[in-house]
């Protein structure tokens, strides 16, 4: 509850600050937000399955729309994810100086309550809200202070999500109408609901198409690279980093269990777009030339692996998902900044432009050089364990899937590397431009993403344990009802 | 005994830490210095390690802690040394120590100095975690690491963009590999739901045996990719970009091992594995035969002793597909000390010749070199097999192995490739110390014998290189081998006949021979007649191809880089451009109303806007809490 209110107030409260102060203001309170995500972890019982912190307030009842919201250990690993993102992103743009910071600012942090309220929601109507108010804010900032063709890429992004919102609205109150007695829209009641196979498997494709785009799983993509190149760096971060987690993290808690009845053949058919998209972004990631395209790029790639490996419903997959959702969170926030303060220096994102950029700059080549090795998934960064785990069910679950998503660690280390390589290796450009020193801003922001990927790397464990008993138990409630 | 493998780990890892945090403010000598003695430590508890086992202690288990645990996977931070890991300690640690020395003196000029050596402690660190650890997954994690610090010291010299290149291709290839091994590793987990090596193979009876060979061959693609084998060999000569004692420490003596020690670890699974022991025998055969070959017709000091790394290394593959798993650690022995020897010599060769690697623009430098000259001659002489230096001992054996366990086909070709290996390494030798001086003025006055801490290590492995053999000598000479006694019985060694003493006098005869022959034609050739080999360009006919190295590269080039690209393109341009998007924007016509929607609010107040949003939620939130 308090995770909502916080950053809500304080998104209100910077309206009226001039830009300094609402730095300072934002930053407080997303610091604030964390401690707090802190506090519940510290008393959230990792072995108890159930939702804690459970708490119902009827809203509007004739509605079914209650403000039910409650936290398992998905969720968890979730709001730890958008709370410690959100300080990175707001610390990230410290030193940027965008016409009305305070508005920007602002969005931002109504953006994290939303998300906030995202993970926690316990009732289809209100997911639905958070999920619709956590999209406004993103079209701004990418519509106002984005780059070049904003206007026309706000455009089709909103096509996209706004086709995805609607179908998930529809489901939802599909299912909604199949919910024993009186109708509910309270998750516990939700994932009940009598619906035959057919009527399953219409709500299953509904969900998916909704959170593959938002995710985005191959072909519903082409809004994404166009998008991420052209929003402003912190709009790329919120995109990337948190938002597609709530498309991987909606799969786990709403498609799912709700679409239980539903044949496990469609799943096959979701693991292959999924996989399809893993290798099709890795290869189009090897000619971009736009460092922000190869991210968004390899983002693709990244997340069809995530949603391969949830979408093999057993233990390791899930788990794995779950650990590279965080992982992948904090890389690509990494790796989206480290874009921006190379073009904060350069003025270009191109490739092409750049190199050399190694021989002033030892300390962001070492930061450069972790992120990038956590991305490739090297052992004791943090993306190896997830990716082990996800490339394992995939292989388990199809050996053929596997061996092709297998191709990701060579073609990731390749368009990687190469990125790396032209930016930093290589002789220096004439032009005389440095990275030089880092801002304090700059330096910590990615001092403490080096340290995730290195802490989360050797003790991985530590994300697996807190959603270990809410994957048993939502395996546990699917047992029997998915037929292969 | 376990707190000597933690220190062993831990020593190098503080090295790294304290050159790679506070180097840059240290002088050089005492980075090299505490980076030397770090690893010296390691070789410490190696030996301390090895005394253990070898006076009949039982392996030495190191557990820490619960790395990752996800359903049926749970992979324990755990370590083993037995007297494979120690055995292989001892070379990383022992060639390691002497070539950190030499790098203080031959990287003294370099600004990067304090980077290189944390480069190379963690590179050791990486290396000992491969070997000592008790799972695959922990051996993976240092096959990545060494991985990684072959990228990182290949690519050092980063300004140059060729090296870049290198350094990329290196690990790409690496990776290649390195996918196979994680495949390998999967179907561990599947079949035995651990890949903790004591369990796993006291249970490798239960699994049924295509499962077997399937992981053998996957773990085999592993080793093709980490020790350079046909088909993924071609980033070891580029690899030769990287400082010359990285070449001699990772690219010759110890991690391009690697993929020998997996499969030797693997023993228990490929003894039983007919198909995977074939195709690691052919891929090892071949590459052992084309390696030499081209080695034949290269002109730079490095890449001569890359391809006949390349080349040793397949022999060291032959010994594993014929199940003589010890004969091949031997090999990988004898071959760290006289290969680190020879790679440390060009070192200091190239070092004498301000840079200059062409061979074609060497000669004569027995004069000005002397002890170069000398350890040279005896690696030289060790790697073509003269008896009764290492080389022989080793490659003797193998021989002998492939006939007793394969047959006179395998037998001849190893034996024609012994031949082509002298005669390049003797061309390159008559090359780079007889005859004439070929190279500028300025290289001739500037010609000088490296500092004391190149020329020690020179000595010192020389030496090794005289007396490695002594590791396991041939029946002929002694009934004790003691390199076959002390592996036994951790490796599962095919029942391979030994020798017959008529065999083996055979072979000691013709071998000398023929040896006597080969040096005195290549030195009537390239010294006597002062013939120096022309460019790749000028070559014809066969001679073309070897010096264009069969084409390896540009096929590779042609058929796997090109379509990629074009897929690349082809899928960016059209199917997303074209294809997703044209079905996008037909539906986007269909929603104009909601674009007339956003219209409005990119040009209306924002202000406004959010100010109503932020108002409006939290309005519901106290209504329904007053509700």
């Amino acid at each position: 509850m308090v995770l909502i209110i916080i950053p809500f107030i304080a998104s209100l409260l910077a309206l009226f600050f001039k830009d300094k102060l609402a730095k300072v203001l934002a930053l407080t309170a997303s610091v604030v937000q964390l401690i707090t995500n802190f506090v519940l972890l510290s008393g959230f019982d990792l072995k108890a399955n159930a939702f804690q912190y459970f708490s119902s307030y009827t809203w509007f009842n004739s509605l079914g729309l209650n403000f039910t919201s409650g936290i398992d250990g998905i969720a968890m690993v979730m709001l730890l994810l958008t709370n410690l993102a959100s300080v990175l992103i707001i610390l990230s743009s410290w030193d940027n100086n965008y016409a009305s910071m305070t508005k920007f600012l602002s969005l931002v942090l109504l953006m994290q309550g939303a998300l906030n309220g995202v993970f926690l929601s316990m009732n289809g109507l209100m997911f639905y809200i958070f999920w619709e108010l956590a999209l406004l804010p993103i079209y701004f900032i990418v519509g106002i202070w984005g780059g070049e063709n904003r206007i026309k890429i706000t455009f089709k992004f909103f096509i996209y999500t706004f086709l995805g919102s609607l179908l998930m609205l529809l489901a939802l109150i599909f299912v909604y109408l199949h919910t024993p007695g009186d109708h509910s829209f309270e998750w516990d009641q939700m994932i009940i609901a009598q619906m035959t196979g057919w009527e399953s498997t219409l709500v299953l494709w509904a969900f998916f198409i909704a959170f593959a785009i938002k995710m985005p799983i191959f072909p519903f993509h082409t809004w994404q690279a166009d998008t991420y190149s052209v929003a402003p760096a912190q709009g790329t971060m919120l995109l990337s980093g948190i938002m597609l987690k709530m498309g991987i993290f909606g799969m786990i808690r709403w498609m799912y269990p709700m679409a239980k009845n539903a044949c496990g053949c469609n799943y096959n058919i979701f693991i292959i777009l999924a996989v399809i998209g893993i290798i099709y972004a890795a290869i189009i990631a090897i000619k971009q030339n736009d460092i922000k395209r190869v991210i968004a790029w390899s983002s693709v790639s990244h997340v069809g692996l995530i949603a391969a490996g949830i979408m093999t419903w057993n233990k390791e997959g899930l788990q794995g998902g779950i650990l590279q959702s965080f992982n992948h969170g904090i890389n690509v926030i990494g790796l989206f900044f480290i874009a921006e303060i190379i073009e904060r220096r350069l003025k270009t994102r191109e490739l092409t432009q750049m190199g050399g950029l190694a021989k002033y700059s030892r300390g962001f080549s070492f930061l450069f050089m972790v992120i990038m090795l956590g991305s490739v998934a090297v052992p004791f960064t943090n993306g190896f364990t997830g990716e082990f785990l996800l490339l394992n069910a995939t292989f388990n679950y199809h050996v053929i899937l596997g061996v092709v998503s297998g191709l990701t660690i060579i073609f990731c280390a390749v368009y990687m590397l190469r990125v790396y390589q032209l930016a930093m290796f290589g002789p220096e450009k004439d032009n005389g431009i440095r990275i030089g020193k880092l801002s304090w801003s700059e330096f910590v922001t990615l001092g403490l993403i080096v340290v995730l990927v290195l802490a989360i790397g050797i003790f991985p464990n530590w994300i697996l344990n807190i959603s270990e008993t809410s994957v048993d138990g939502l395996l546990n409630i699917m047992k029997g009802g998915k037929t292969l | 005994m376990g707190s000597y493998i933690a220190i062993a780990l831990f020593s190098p890892l503080l090295g790294f830490t304290i050159s790679g945090l506070f180097g840059r403010f240290l002088p050089k000598n005492v980075t090299g210095i505490i980076a030397s003695l770090s690893v010296f430590v390691s070789f410490v508890c190696s030996i301390m390690l090895f005394n253990h086992l070898h006076n009949g202690g039982d392996a030495v288990k190191l557990e820490t802690f619960n790395w990752i645990a996800a359903g049926n996977i749970s992979i324990d931070f755990s370590f083993l040394a037995d007297k494979l890991s120690v055995w292989m300690m001892m070379i990383i640690t022992g060639v390691g120590f002497l070539i950190h020395i030499y790098s203080m003196g031959y990287m003294h000029h370099d600004e990067g100095f304090y980077k290189f050596f944390a480069y190379l402690n963690l590179f050791i660190f990486s290396m000992l975690t491969l070997v000592l650890g008790a799972n695959y997954v922990i051996m993976f994690f240092g096959w990545e690491g060494v991985g990684l610090c072959s990228y990182l010291l290949i690519g050092f010299w980063y300004a140059n963009k060729e090296y870049g290149y290198a350094a990329r291709k290196a690990f790409i290839m690496n990776r290649i590999g390195d996918l196979g091994l994680l495949l390998g590793i999967f179907m561990l987990f599947n079949v035995f739901g651990t890949t903790d090596y004591q369990t796993v193979f006291s249970s490798a009876g239960t699994a049924n045996s295509a499962t077997i060979e399937l992981i053998c061959i996957l773990l085999f693609v592993g080793a093709v990719g980490k020790s350079a084998q046909i088909p993924l060999f071609t980033w070891l000569p580029d690899a030769m970009a990287g400082p010359t004692p990285v070449s001699a420490l990772i690219h010759a003596a110890t991690m391009v091992t690697a993929g020998i020690y997996l499969v030797a670890r693997s023993s228990v699974f490929f003894v039983s594995s007919e198909l995977a022991s074939t195709i690691v025998l052919v891929v090892g055969l071949v590459t052992a035969v084309v390696a030499a070959t081209i080695g034949l017709k290269q002109n730079d000091i490095k890449k001569v002793l890359a391809y006949s790394t390349v080349s040793q290394l397949g022999y060291m593959f032959v010994a594993l597909g014929v199940g003589a798993y010890s004969t091949a650690l031997f090999h990988v022995t004898t071959h760290a000390f006289f290969k680190a020897l020879l790679f440390l010599g060009s070192g200091s060769v190239i070092h004498a010749m301000s840079g200059e690697q062409d061979i074609r623009f060497m000669g004569g430098l027995s004069k000005k070199l002397k002890i170069t000259h000398f350890t040279f001659l005896l690696g030289t002489l060790a790697i073509a097999g003269v008896p009764p230096l290492a080389g022989f001992f080793s490659k003797d054996e193998i021989l002998a192995k492939a006939f007793y366990g394969n047959g006179i086909l395998v037998f001849i070709l190893l034996a024609v490739t012994s031949v082509i290996t002298a005669v390049y390494m003797f061309r390159l030798y008559f090359l780079t110390f007889h005859g004439e001086f070929r190279g500028t003025e300025e290289q001739k006055h500037h010609l000088h014998e490296s500092p004391s801490t190149m020329t020690i290590p020179l000595i010192i492995l020389a030496i090794l290189s005289c007396v490695g053999g002594g590791l396991g000598l041939s029946s002929l000479f002694s009934h004790h081998h003691f390199a076959d006694t002390f592996l036994s019985s951790v490796l599962t060694n095919a029942n391979i006949p030994h020798p017959s003493h008529l065999f083996e006098i055979v072979v000691l005869v013709v071998s000398v021979v023929l040896l006597a022959i080969i040096i005195l034609m290549t030195r009537s050739y390239y010294t006597k007649k002062q013939n120096v080999p022309t460019s790749a360009d000028e070559e014809t006919g066969f001679g073309r191809i070897l010096s264009k190295k069969y084409y390896f590269d540009e096929i590779y080039k042609t058929l796997i880089q090109k379509p990629i690209e074009w897929l690349s393109n082809f899928a960016h341009d059209f199917i997303d451009r074209k294809f997703i998007d044209g079905i996008v924007n037909i539906s986007g016509r269909g929603v104009t109303v909601c674009g007339n929607y956003l219209r409005r609010v990119q040009t209306g107040n924002v202000e406004f806007y959010l100010l109503a949003m932020v108002v409006g939620v939290i309005a519901f939130l106290i209504i329904y809490q007053l509700v």
